[in-house]
Order: C-alpha cells, then sequence, then structure tokens
C-alpha cells in the first residue's frame, strides 16, 4: 500500500484495540446514505510507471530559449539553492508556531527579512505572501487601513494587467475603487494625476509593463503633497541596481511590494513563487501576513519567534489585518540562499548584465528591417519593439526556431498590434541574441 | 544560535553602474548584502536546516494540519526541466503536457469530492475560501439577491474563514456548537433568514467529530435560500469514502498540502483549489483548464466565462504543488485514495485509545474519533498547575512535535491530535509510552514540564521582548 505501513497483524491488533473488527466501521457515526459508491478515478501506478508517464508529459513541453518576461523571469539558479531548500528539514517542516522546535526556518525567515529590508530601503519586511500580484492586493488594504475611511486607489494603466485583474477581483469585493492613472503615449511613463481625489495610495510600478523606467522621485513626491502614501511596485532584482523605494522622492515610499521569483525560483509555469511586502515601521501594526524577531530564552540565549501575531486570522480571526495563514515559506528559504550565494555583488553583477544583454538585444533587432521602437526612455531588462507585423504571429512563428520572443502586447490588450515586450536576462548569451535576430528577419521576410 | 550569514563576507570592489540609465534613477549607496563563499553558504544553511523538526526527521501529530509523509517521487516529478523552465505566457500548443497534468487532476478532484467543477488556481487554503466565499456572493448577486450580507461560522472553525468572509465583504455570525460536538441546531434555525448567504461548515468538524446532522443541516441552509461551504481542512478524514458534494456543500476548497501530502514547506506554497456544485461553475476563478473537441487543451478565460469572480494570483496558482498532488493521486490511484481515510481512522481511533488507557481524557468520549480527536489536560491543570502548553513543550524533548494546542478554543487545555495514515503502529506506541511518562513527570515533577523543552537549540523565547524591541531585519 502505498504511504501506508501497516501489515496485517498490526492492522488487526489496532483494530482489536478501538474494539472493532473491520476498517469500515470506524466510520459508523456517518450516516450511511452519504457514503460513496462510484468515484471515477485511474488505479494507480507504480513509482516507475509514474515517473514514465510525467517524463513523457514534461518532455513533451517543447523546450524554448526564453525571452518573455512581464512578471516572471528565466535567471540562473546556483545549483546548491535547492539542494539545500530540498532537504526535508526544511522541505518538510511545518510553519513555525513552535518556535524552539523551528529555529531553522526562524533564522533563515530573519535573514530573508533582512535582505529585503536592505533591497528595498526600507525598515520591515513580512515573512511573504502569495505572489507579487496579491501582495500589491494586500498593500492596498494596508494603505487603506493606515489611511482610514473608504477610499480608493490610485493604479497606474501601465502595471502588468494580470495584477490589475487581482486587484479588481480582490478590492471589488471590498468595493474599492481603483482609479485608473494615463501613461503618456509618447514615452510610455507615467503622466502625474490631474487630482487626487478621496485616493488612499498611489501604485508606481518600477518598472512598468513596457519595460520602461519611471519618474519616481517626482511621483512619490506628488503622491505625499496630496496627502497619498506612495506604493513601490518594483522587481527585487532590479533593485541591486536601481534607486530603492525607500529613497525615493524626499521622503521615500511608504510601501514596496513586488514578485521575488527572480531570485531563485524556478518558472514551473506561473508558480509557486512569492510575493514581498515591506514597509516603515512606524506601519508595522497594519502588515498583513507573518513576521518573525529576535529574541531570548530564559537563560538570555539568543532565538527566533513569530511576532505581533494578534495581526493575524488565528487570533483575531475576522479582524486580522489578512485572512492569509499559509504562505511561501519555501520559496523564501531558496530566495535567501540564492540571495546568500550570489552576494550583494553577485546580485549588482547580474542585474547589470541583464540590462547590457537587454541593450545589446535593443540594438540588434532594432536594425532588423521594419522594427522599430516606440519608446526610447531608460529600461532595465525589457523593452518594447513594434512589428511590422501582428506580434501574435511572430511570437508563434518563432516558436519553430526555438524562441519564446516575448509577450504580445494585444494579449493584454495594451499598445498596437505590432508591440511585442521582450526580455532579456543573464540566461541569454550573445550567441543567443544573435540567433533570435536572425530568425526574426527571417520570420518577417516569410510572413 | 547559529551565527549569522551576515559573519561571512568579504569584500569586493564595486560594480560599475550603467550609464545609460539616468543617475538619479540609480542606487544611492552600494547594495549592503554580505558576500559569502559558497561552501559558507551551503555549511551556514544546512546547519539551520538540521535546528528544525520535520516529517523527515520527526512524528508530528498536529491536529487539522495532516502532516503526513510528502513523498520524495511528487518532488522529482515537479522538478523535471520540461516542466520548471516552462515560463507562464508559454502559448497553449508548446506547454500540453503541463495542461494535459493540470486537466486530469481538476477532473480527479471533482471526482474524489463529488463536486461538477474545479479551479485549481488558489495558492492556498485561505485563498481558496476566499474566491469560495467570493463565488457564494457572486450567485447571490447574479439572482438580483442582494440583501444577503451575513455569513454563518461555527466558534470552532480555523480562524481564516472568519477572516476570509469578512474580506469578501460579509458580516460574521458565529454559532456555538452542543456538548456533543454538534452543532446548535435552535440556534441556526434563529438566525437564517433573508440576509443569509451561507454557512462555511468543516466536516468532520474542528472537534475531531463527524457532523451527524449535516443532511439536514443542508436542507435548513438551502431552505432559507443560502449556500453550504466546505472548508477541507479535513478531507482526509473522508477521503474516498463520502464526497462533499453528497453532503449538500455547494463549493469547497480543498487543502492540496495537507491531503494530498505535498509539503508544508515551513509555512507554504499550498495549494487551495476551488470546487463546485454546477450552479457555481460561471463564477470559478481563473485561469482553469479547457478541452477542446479535438483533446487540444487551453486556458479558460474571461471571454469564456464572463462572470467569474476573477484572478486572485498573477498566473495559474501554485503549479509546482499541483503537480505533486497529481504525482501523489496518480501513484494511489482509486484504491489507494480511499485506504487514506480507512487508517487515518485507525490510526486516530488506535491513539485515542491507547492515550485514554495511561489515563488522559478525551473531550468527546462518547463519539468516534474522525482522522483526529481532542484532549483536554484540565485534570492536571486542576491538580498539578500543568497546562496543555507545558505538554506539548515537553514532547519537544523527546523529538515529537507539538500537537495543535488552544485549538478549539471551546475545550480548555485541550490537545488536537491528528497521527495520519502515515505513521506505523511502532511509531503510535512510543508516543504513548512517552505521553505515559510525560504525565507521570507532571505528577511528580512539574517543574521539568513547566521549563521544558531542555534539549533543543533554545528553550522558551520571551515573545513579549521579541514584540517590545521589534527586532525583525539585522542592523546595518
Amino acid at each position: 500500500m502505498p504511504y501506508i505501513p501497516h501489515d496485517g497483524l498490526e492492522t488487526a491488533a489496532m483494530l482489536a484495540a478501538v474494539g472493532v473488527e473491520r476498517l469500515d466501521q470506524l466510520f459508523d457515526e456517518i450516516p450511511p446514505t452519504l457514503l460513496v459508491h462510484d468515484m471515477v478515478l485511474p488505479e494507480g501506478l507504480s513509482e516507475m510507471a509514474l515517473h514514465r508517464e510525467l517524463e513523457g508529459r514534461a518532455m513533451s513541453n517543447a523546450p524554448l530559449r526564453c525571452f518573455a518576461g512581464g512578471g516572471a523571469y528565466a535567471h540562473h539558479i546556483p545549483a546548491i539553492v535547492w539542494e539545500i531548500a530540498g532537504r526535508g528539514e526544511f522541505y518538510s517542516a511545518y510553519t513555525p508556531y513552535q518556535p524552539e522546535a523551528s529555529q531553522g526556518t526562524l533564522q533563515v525567515v530573519y535573514e530573508y527579512q533582512s535582505f529585503i529590508t536592505r533591497l528595498t530601503g526600507l525598515e520591515v519586511s513580512n515573512a511573504s505572501l502569495y505572489d507579487g500580484a496579491s501582495g500589491l492586493a494586500e498593500a492596498c488594504l494596508m494603505a487603506l487601513r493606515i489611511q482610514g475611511g473608504d477610499k480608493s486607489i490610485l493604479v497606474p494603466e501601465n502595471l502588468l494587467p494580470g495584477w490589475r485583474r487581482v486587484l479588481d477581483s480582490v478590492l471589488g469585493l471590498q468595493q474599492i475603487r481603483l482609479v485608473t492613472v494615463p501613461y503618456d503615449r509618447a514615452t510610455g511613463t507615467l503622466v502625474l494625476p490631474a487630482e487626487a481625489g478621496d485616493g488612499a495610495a498611489l501604485i508606481i510600478p518600477q518598472s512598468s509593463a513596457l519595460g520602461l523606467l519611471e519618474p519616481v522621485d517626482a511621483l512619490t513626491d506628488w503622491a505625499h503633497g496630496h496627502g497619498l502614501l506612495a506604493i513601490a511596485v518594483v522587481n527585487p532584482l532590479a533593485l541591486a541596481l536601481l534607486k530603492a523605494p525607500g529613497d525615493w522622492g524626499t521622503q521615500g515610499a511608504d510601501i514596496a511590494v513586488g514578485e521575488g521569483q527572480p531570485l531563485g525560483i524556478p518558472l514551473t509555469g506561473g508558480g509557486p513563487y512569492f510575493g514581498f511586502l515591506a514597509c516603515r515601521k512606524v506601519h508595522v501594526r497594519q502588515l498583513p501576513g507573518r513576521l518573525v524577531a529576535k529574541t531570548v530564552d530564559g537563560q538570555g540565549r539568543e532565538g527566533f519567534c513569530l511576532t505581533l501575531q494578534a495581526r493575524e486570522q488565528h487570533i483575531r480571526r475576522g479582524k486580522a489585518t489578512s485572512n492569509i495563514c499559509t504562505n511561501q515559506g519555501l520559496m523564501v528559504t531558496a530566495a535567501t540562499i540564492h540571495m546568500a550565494t550570489l552576494g550583494g555583488h553577485g546580485l549588482q553583477q547580474t542585474a547589470v548584465l541583464c540590462h547590457e544583454r537587454a541593450a545589446l538585444l535593443r540594438e540588434l533587432l532594432t536594425a532588423v528591417p521594419g522594427v522599430s521602437l516606440p519608446y526610447g526612455g531608460p529600461f532595465f531588462h525589457e523593452f518594447v519593439l513594434r512589428l511590422p507585423q501582428a506580434a501574435v504571429a511572430v511570437r508563434d512563428a518563432l516558436l519553430g526556431h526555438g524562441l519564446l520572443a516575448g509577450l504580445p502586447l494585444a494579449d493584454w490588450g495594451m499598445g498596437e498590434a505590432g508591440d511585442l515586450l521582450v526580455c532579456t536576462t543573464e540566461l541569454l548569451e550573445e550567441v543567443d541574441l544573435l540567433a533570435y535576430r536572425d530568425a526574426l528577419t527571417a520570420v518577417l521576410e516569410t510572413l | 544560535m547559529s551565527t549569522s550569514i551576515f559573519d561571512h563576507d568579504h569584500h569586493f570592489p564595486g560594480v560599475e553602474l550603467p550609464s545609460d540609465i539616468p543617475a538619479e534613477l540609480l542606487r544611492k549607496a552600494p547594495l549592503n548584502l554580505p558576500n559569502p563563499a559558497e561552501l559558507e553558504v551551503l555549511r551556514h544553511y544546512t546547519r539551520l536546516s538540521q535546528q528544525n523538526f520535520s516529517i523527515d526527521t520527526q512524528f508530528y501529530p498536529l491536529g487539522s494540519c495532516t502532516m503526513k509523509y510528502n513523498p520524495r517521487i511528487a518532488h522529482t516529478m515537479a522538478s523535471l526541466p520540461g516542466f520548471a523552465r516552462l515560463h507562464p505566457d508559454t502559448p497553449a500548443p508548446a506547454m500540453q503536457g503541463l495542461l494535459q497534468v493540470l486537466w486530469e487532476l481538476q477532473e480527479w478532484l471533482a471526482a474524489v469530492t463529488g463536486m461538477a467543477a474545479v479551479s485549481l488556481t488558489p495558492a492556498a487554503g485561505a485563498q481558496g475560501e476566499l474566491a469560495g466565499v467570493a463565488m457564494i456572493r457572486a450567485y447571490h448577486a447574479a439572482r438580483g439577491d442582494h440583501g444577503r450580507r451575513k455569513m454563518l461560522i461555527p466558534t470552532a472553525a480555523h480562524g481564516t474563514n472568519p477572516a476570509s468572509a469578512q474580506m469578501a465583504g460579509f458580516a460574521v455570525v458565529e454559532i456555538p456548537n452542543l456538548v456533543d460536538g454538534d452543532l446548535d441546531m435552535a440556534f441556526l434555525d434563529q438566525h437564517l433568514g433573508p440576509d443569509v448567504a451561507g454557512i462555511m461548515l468543516t466536516n468532520p468538524s474542528t472537534l475531531g467529530v463527524f457532523e451527524r446532522r449535516i443532511a439536514d443541516i443542508a436542507a435548513r441552509v438551502h431552505g432559507a435560500g443560502g449556500l453550504l461551504y466546505y472548508d477541507g481542512a479535513n478531507l482526509n478524514a473522508i477521503l474516498g469514502r463520502v464526497q462533499p458534494g453528497q453532503m449538500g456543500f455547494d463549493v469547497m476548497h480543498l487543502n492540496l498540502h495537507k491531503t494530498f501530502a505535498t509539503p508544508h514547506g515551513g509555512g507554504g506554497p499550498g495549494a487551495g483549489a476551488v470546487a463546485v456544485q454546477e450552479r457555481l461553475r460561471p463564477f470559478l476563478p481563473l485561469p482553469t483548464v479547457g478541452r477542446e473537441g479535438g483533446g487540444a487543451l487551453r486556458w479558460v478565460t474571461e471571454q469564456e466565462l464572463p462572470r467569474s469572480i476573477g484572478r486572485f494570483s498573477a498566473h495559474g496558482g501554485n503549479i509546482g504543488v499541483l503537480l505533486r498532488a497529481h504525482a501523489y493521486l496518480r501513484r494511489l490511484g482509486r484504491v489507494g485514495v480511499s485506504r487514506v481515510s480507512a487508517y487515518a481512522a485507525l490510526n486516530a481511533n488506535y491513539l485515542l485509545k491507547e492515550l485514554q488507557r495511561v489515563g488522559y481524557q478525551a473531550a468527546f468520549p462518547e463519539r468516534r474519533a474522525s482522522h483526529e480527536f481532542i484532549l483536554s489536560v484540565s485534570d492536571l491543570q486542576k491538580a498539578t498547575g500543568i497546562r496543555a502548553l507545558d505538554v506539548a513543550k515537553r514532547l519537544l524533548d523527546f523529538g515529537i512535535h507539538a500537537p495543535t494546542i488552544y485549538f478549539p478554543q471551546l475545550v480548555p487545555e485541550c490537545l488536537l491530535i491528528e497521527p495520519t495514515e502515515t505513521e506505523s503502529k511502532a511509531t503510535l506506541d512510543r508516543f504513548v509510552a512517552v505521553m505515559a511518562q510525560i504525565r507521570q513527570e507532571a505528577l511528580e515533577q512539574p517543574e521539568l514540564l513547566r521549563e521544558a523543552p531542555h534539549h533543543l537549540p533554545v528553550g522558551r523565547l520571551d515573545e513579549a521582548l521579541a514584540a517590545r524591541r521589534l527586532d525583525v531585519a539585522a542592523a546595518q
């Protein structure tokens, strides 16, 4: 019996101790009319047969050189990251509610929180949320609690559309109004809103869904000048290079949130990733999710435990700051080991490499006949190309060349039909960039 | 305590930042993260791992959490490069292998729960609850029934239930349980009415017993125009034996990281798939996986399901967790799935009998245990001052993880114990022997318990100091 250790003698002895003859009798309090008669499930497989079947499925997903980003990025993950995160002591541990038996996980989370505060330039980081998009929804709810009263959230039009949908779904349940802040069609970057209305916070993406860097200082100052909080949406790897949200404008952003996937998490078709959320210490009591603090035991030995649990659902129930319980613990463990392995120096080198490769690819691809650049502003590692053909058709044709060429903005209902969002990371070497240029040239000639 | 990662730092020259990005957008100061050598990283985190309890190293009789063995083959399958390297925006024709797995899992979970349709996207149980109650809200709204603002929830429910209902814009009304563990029907009847959207129940309940009048409850709630939500936290108790759909539930979530053996990972990631009856299908969270006539698979989006409650994460949910749950279900098959609840119930009922034999008191001695049960150590507290917390901490000294304590709150000084089906009789017998010894110690040397644990890297931590000092990040 897979994963059930009982032999016949043991089962018989246990049934006798309980005082029943058959396993079925253990369910004698359940009304018989409720018992299942028919359940359409396949027969079980041996481990060997299972391996064979799933390997076949995995191999049928064609391997592609990945030039797609849009919130999920293909990076190199050092071998030790999942070698350690996959250890049973991390992998199969429970939530650290018993701190004496969970010092390993708790110290990892404390180190993670320390790394995130340094990347974001803010004082407090929680222990993770589900993903960047749901993290942003939590950040908005947090901002509304801080500001008090029924207010709206100012949402940039060039926020990743998948994230906007999550805001619509989660904030819509509480009748929170989302006011769209448009971007300038010529530059692709945000225009300072005409008025703040009853806004509680302005969301500032760095970079935006168009890959462009925003004037974050001016946007942050505008938000504070109008009594709004500034919520930074950032790529953690880009923060090795770009100004930390805590340094934006004259006062700094109030909350920073983002998708943690670039820090050692495999793409795996969209998850599990993790959302990070950092804020100023003054707002810590409105923070959603778990938080780890350093303390001492009865003998004065240093140790770590969960803290301010009265914010959370298992204590505060209906009045908690969020309903979140399970977070993305193992992803945080991997991200912490990833950041430690690369170190501050390695993270900066990787970020610079991503940018340089993207700059080179942009140069190579804009030299292809008919291809142009709709926006010329500064960028990190993603940019929009304007193709002379529909981007969806070009993307599909390039699959045949072993390339996932990028994300057609038309899929998101943004930009023009020819617009393709292209991303480059350190994984793609010059030979890959040249292959992209050649394949694109060939495809545009034949389409 | 171990050394800190910040103790391992080597000096590197600064990295030159790109000149084509305006200086005002670049970091003001170098990134102040440590630069340890790879071997230092390896040793540091390996040592930290050794300060954890885990299923791979310890027994976890942790009620309501279903800490069963996480089969390694599931991890190996989810890590196959063909899955791990897939970008979420890969066009469907180039990710048919993954979509096939997800489509099968949808079908199997519908079969297991007796429901019509499944969405796999919620990232954890609480997000599944939020999606579930949002569907209840959308259902009533679509019928123009706008007055249903109340959600009924038993006092003993998981804290996420009221928190999720609140987040979905409902007012929560708590319903008490009777002394035999069943729901207070008189109280239910008093509160049912045109303002009630539904009720959230766990069955078996958090009291470790099966709600025997569930069909009656379903009839009354439906009669009053409400819907029934099933919290799948305790699904392990009835897997392959009773289906929530058949009990009369309209919508539910499953905790794949409990029932379907995916790892807890020190706090996540989980997966909180939702399953619904036909009438709620139009409101499912997106994306789901759909199959065309020719067998080709695709993501179902807003165009196809315009009344959906929307999306709760940027992509398709915790797919790596879903891959693991699929591998587990495929390995077990139809027969293996039914064995899960049988042996989970056998282990729980055996453990209950044995612990009663060595002197512990059951909270509901007249009732059959489900996959878990509650003991109360109120008698020890009266005799010696020893509390459930002290028993739990002393267990850690014997290399056994503490049971869930002080939940549900209505049983004083309670221990909620769930052994799961993957533990052997020998492990259970050792647990009973340890519990017997602890009971003896409580009576003879209570200070041994009050000061426990003695043999772990740290003793009981000063949580008040932690909250007051709030040292939540290493000082720069």
